[in-house]
């Protein structure tokens, strides 16, 4: 009989799903089975299982081999490299629990780094725009029971976030939307036909980059002003369509992603997108909501609102916390040379950077703390592996929609192996020595 | 056979979800991310078959990848890589002082490559940054 964990939480894309069941073997420190997932979080817990797994930290040597060292040695390393630099940036902290991303922040504190998330390639345009227009919100549990009109922007669930229609938008029979998805219109705009927007009622099908324009289209149509022929490459008619199927509808969702914050105009489109929602609430119930990625990239901007007052780019170099994105940015940073030295965890920015700012990576001191081997670790001096935050330590998430979800613990980590956490407290503790405060 | 140009955009897909927590240094993640998918009217333009290696080329990197039939077209005129190192072989890394680098919308040149290969993750960044 195996053993079932129930109401496990899957740490991978930002739905954070809380229903999984993990079948243990008897003594419960395997995983054989993961019910209730996506096969993208099924994977995650599976992989964790996997034989050629890393369990101990290495480190880079002259010819390119890698050589086995202790956590402490790494610890060590860690912190000589971030006390040592001016200006060390501390990347990542998407794929982590809060508790490791305030553990690091007294180490950013301590070093005086920068320190960015994963916004700055995701939805850092949206967290700009939401600074500047503020974002009528709600929770995707208030979604599932109210929406009767969803549109998808520029994001495609099918996909990225694959149990976000099932479990919250689409699917869902809720208080108000008893029958599911017959309660629903559906619109996804995309310039691709994607398997999201062939579920839809309406694909609009718009050119690549022009968000901004078909949202400011938008706006005018739901005033019922004139627009020209074509906006976009979407005829005003459907234009016009759109607007009313919006204002129709006694609660519109709006959730969009990479395809807004990644083109041309970037905050810009988001700023328009959110006052398209604000507009819709003279004439219905009307939320916007990020379809953000990583599991905990959201509670990654949570912890340092509250410490810092910033969700991201922060500059911590002068004592206090700065913030400019376009100056304070990862990407900024390392195409200008500006910090020497680099720490990534939870991330993969080898992988998801563009190639010219991983190429800085490469040149200059560096430490990955992942449980995988990743173009990021290839390219670093050192490399940690850690445990998997929900599926090996707990901790706190927060979903999409800025909830807050504690994680579980489903199995013990192979044998020796440090959590983010602990190993960071080894790190800070070692900052503390060398910088003489301990 | 012709170079063509078109616009190329990027995003995720299950089987690069799936791959990458299988590990970036399988096979299976380039296999699921070092492709291009083109629409039918653009594999006519370049003049080659489907499932052919393909050199994609901007301002800012090349890199190899193997061309297939758009799973989720039409889309004539528009490229697309899924996320990961591939797409980001070719990324404008400018942020227009946003912090965002423009991850979608690079113009570049596709040519056939037959004989070159698609290097793995691993490989590739290696190649590109040591
Ligand atoms: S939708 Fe996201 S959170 Fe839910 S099981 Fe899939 S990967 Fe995990």
């Amino acid at each position: 009989m195996a053993k079932i964990v129930t109401d496990v939480v899957c740490p991978f894309c930002g739905t954070l799903c809380d229903d999984l069941e993990v079948a243990l073997s008897d003594d419960g420190e395997e995983i054989l089975e993961v019910y209730n997932a996506c096969a993208i979080g099924a994977a995650k817990f599976l992989h964790s299982q996997a034989k050629d797994r890393l369990t101990r930290p290495r480190m880079k040597q002259e010819d390119g081999s890698w050589k086995e060292v202790t956590y402490d040695e790494a610890a060590d390393y860690t912190a000589n490299l971030l006390v040592d630099a001016k200006k060390p940036l501390m990347y990542g902290w998407s794929s982590t629990n809060c508790t490791a991303q305030s553990t690091g922040s007294e180490i950013g504190e301590e070093v005086g780094a920068c320190m960015d998330n994963t916004a700055t390639v995701c939805h850092g345009s949206t967290l700009i725009a939401v600074q500047d227009v503020g974002v009528p919100s709600a929770t995707l549990g208030e979604i599932a029971n109210r929406a009767d009109r969803v549109v998808f922007w520029g994001c495609n669930p099918a996909h990225a976030h694959p149990r976000h229609m099932s479990r919250y938008s689409i699917y869902p029979r809720g208080f108000f939307t008893g029958k599911g998805s017959k309660s629903r219109k559906m619109i996804v705009v995309d310039p691709r036909n994607t398997d999201t927007a062939k579920m839809a009622d309406v694909h609009v099908q718009l050119e690549q980059g022009r968000d901004y324009e078909l949202l400011s289209a938008i706006r005018v149509a739901i005033r019922g002003e004139k627009l020209p022929d074509v906006v976009a490459g979407i005829p005003k008619e459907q234009i016009y369509e759109i607007a009313d199927t919006l204002k129709s509808g006694r609660f519109t969702a709006i959730f969009f992603g990479m395809g807004v914050t990644h083109s041309l105009g970037k905050n810009h489109n988001i700023d328009i997108a959110i006052m398209v929602t604000r507009d819709l609430n003279d004439y219905t119930k009307a939320a916007i909501v990020a379809m953000r990625g990583h599991y905990n990239v959201t509670g990654s901007g949570q912890v340092w609102g509250w410490e810092f007052g910033f969700p991201f780019c922060l500059d911590l170099t002068r004592g206090f916390a700065r913030y400019n994105p376009g100056d304070s940015s990862s990407n900024d940073l390392l195409i200008r040379d500006e910090v020497d030295a680099v720490f990534v965890l939870g991330s993969d920015p080898g992988a998801h950077f563009p190639v010219g700012s991983v190429k800085k990576i490469a040149k200059l001191p560096s430490v990955c703390i992942d449980p995988h081997i990743t173009p990021t670790s290839a390219v670093s001096k050192l490399h940690v592996p850690v445990a998997f935050v929900g599926v090996e330590v707990g901790g706190c998430a927060y979903r999409m929609d800025n909830v807050p979800i504690e994680t579980r613990k489903v199995v013990e980590p192979p044998e020796g192996m440090l959590t983010d956490d602990e190993f960071l407290q080894l790190v800070l503790t070692r900052v503390r020595e060398l910088k003489g405060a301990a | 056979m012709a170079a063509i140009q078109i616009n190329l955009i990027s995003g995720r897909t299950i089987q690069q979800g799936v791959s990458m927590e299988n590990g970036k240094e399988k096979l299976a993640y380039r296999d699921a991310c070092g492709i291009l998918e083109l629409d039918d009217v653009d594999f006519k333009r370049l003049g080659c078959f489907k499932n052919t290696n393909v050199r994609v080329s901007s301002e800012f990197g090349t890199v190899v990848v193997k061309a297939i039939g758009a799973t989720q077209g039409p889309h004539p005129g528009l490229g697309w890589i899924p996320m990961g190192p591939w797409a980001n072989a070719l990324v404008d890394p400018n942020t227009y002082s946003t912090g965002m680098p423009t991850f979608k919308g690079t113009p570049v040149t596709v040519d056939a490559a037959e004989e070159e290969i698609v290097l793995d993750a691993i490989a590739l960044i290696t190649e590109e940054c040591l």
